[in-house]
């Protein structure tokens, strides 16, 4: 699907899953805002409701040559719609969004998985430093101006 | 019924088998998404992967629910006010590729509608007792103030939503 440039405010991201699940519940923050989904399965946007949504290959870490090709269809959807935000719930997919997001000058939005109650995710983890906004669901991981926490989404 | 589910990105044989083992003398149908497991059910009804619209309606009629703990399924069973009983994934047996479910599971045990089993004993009694189903209306705070946070950041970086 081609969209038009410059129309899109954010782009939402997250793989199939728990991280998509946790990417709708965020949905209410986006009310009024022009709104690209992207996901690794396209029949949760049937499930969802979304009618915007771009497909990205999924991949784990585990998964060179998958990621390779996600990592390259995650450039290639962020220089087409040229976000001005980039909204993710992760994993890997989100991360290769939010990274390219950065290097376009978009701002960025990290949101950790409530999975990850002991340590924040590797995924996460990297995308730290290209952050603008980085928030952890559980309290004891919040600490500096970086990890935030304001409250958990389950 | 009962629904059995471990995700589709990695296996988890271990849980396939307990339940497989016990569907016979469950006394009602049992209906597994296996994912990429290795040992094929022979007792229960499965399947690979399940479309999440098909997914949705299984949740909807299961009485109750036995699952890796897996956030997407956690979130679905409260949508539906289902019975979870959580079944969490070790890594010291290689079933993920950290302990973050163990820590989901013991962070989530005691959560209306949610239990916590660790071995087939305690599988057994959840599925012949399990839980009481979540309320349907759930403390959302936690949610609301995610929402307003990156709502407030959205304002600062966009301007004013345009009415």
């Amino acid at each position: 699907m081609k969209r038009a440039r410059a129309t899109t405010e954010i782009l939402a991201i997250a793989s199939g899953g728990g991280h998509w699940d946790e990417l709708m519940l965020l949905r209410s923050a986006f009310t009024g805002r022009s709104v690209v989904y992207a996901t690794t399965n396209p029949q949760l946007s049937m499930r969802d409701n979304i009618v915007d949504l771009a497909v990205l290959p999924d991949c784990n870490r585990d998964q060179v040559r998958k990621s390779l090709r996600c990592m390259w269809a995650s450039l290639q959807l962020v220089l087409q719609l040229r976000p001005k935000v980039v909204v993710t719930t992760g994993a890997l997919p989100g991360l290769f969004c939010l990274i390219a997001g950065r290097v376009i000058g978009a701002q960025t939005v990290w949101v950790d998985s409530i999975a990850n109650s002991d340590a924040p995710s590797l995924s996460g983890r990297v995308a730290r430093p290209f952050t603008s906004l980085w928030l952890t669901q559980w309290e004891h991981l919040a600490g500096g101006r970086r990890v935030l926490y304001r409250g958990a989404l389950l | 019924m009962i629904l059995v589910t471990v995700g589709t990105q990695l296996p988890f044989d271990r849980l396939i088998q307990m339940m497989d083992a016990m569907a016979p003398d469950l006394g009602e149908p049992v209906i597994a998404q296996i994912g990429r497991a290795k040992y094929l059910p022979v007792n229960m009804e499965w399947h690979r992967v399940i479309a999440p619209l098909d997914f949705e309606n299984l949740v909807d009629r299961a009485r109750v629910i036995v699952s890796h703990a897996g956030i997407g399924t956690i979130l679905t069973a409260e949508r539906h006010g289902r019975s979870l009983i959580l079944f969490p994934r070790a890594v010291e047996l290689a079933e993920h590729r950290n302990d973050h479910q163990m820590a989901t599971a013991s962070a989530l045990d005691g959560r209306a509608g949610i239990a916590v089993a660790r071995d087939q004993a305690s599988l057994r009694r959840f599925i012949a007792d399990p839980p009481p189903p979540p309320p349907a209306t759930r403390d959302c705070r936690g949610r609301e103030a995610v929402c307003t946070e990156i709502a407030g950041f959205l304002t600062k970086a966009l301007g004013q939503v345009r009415t």
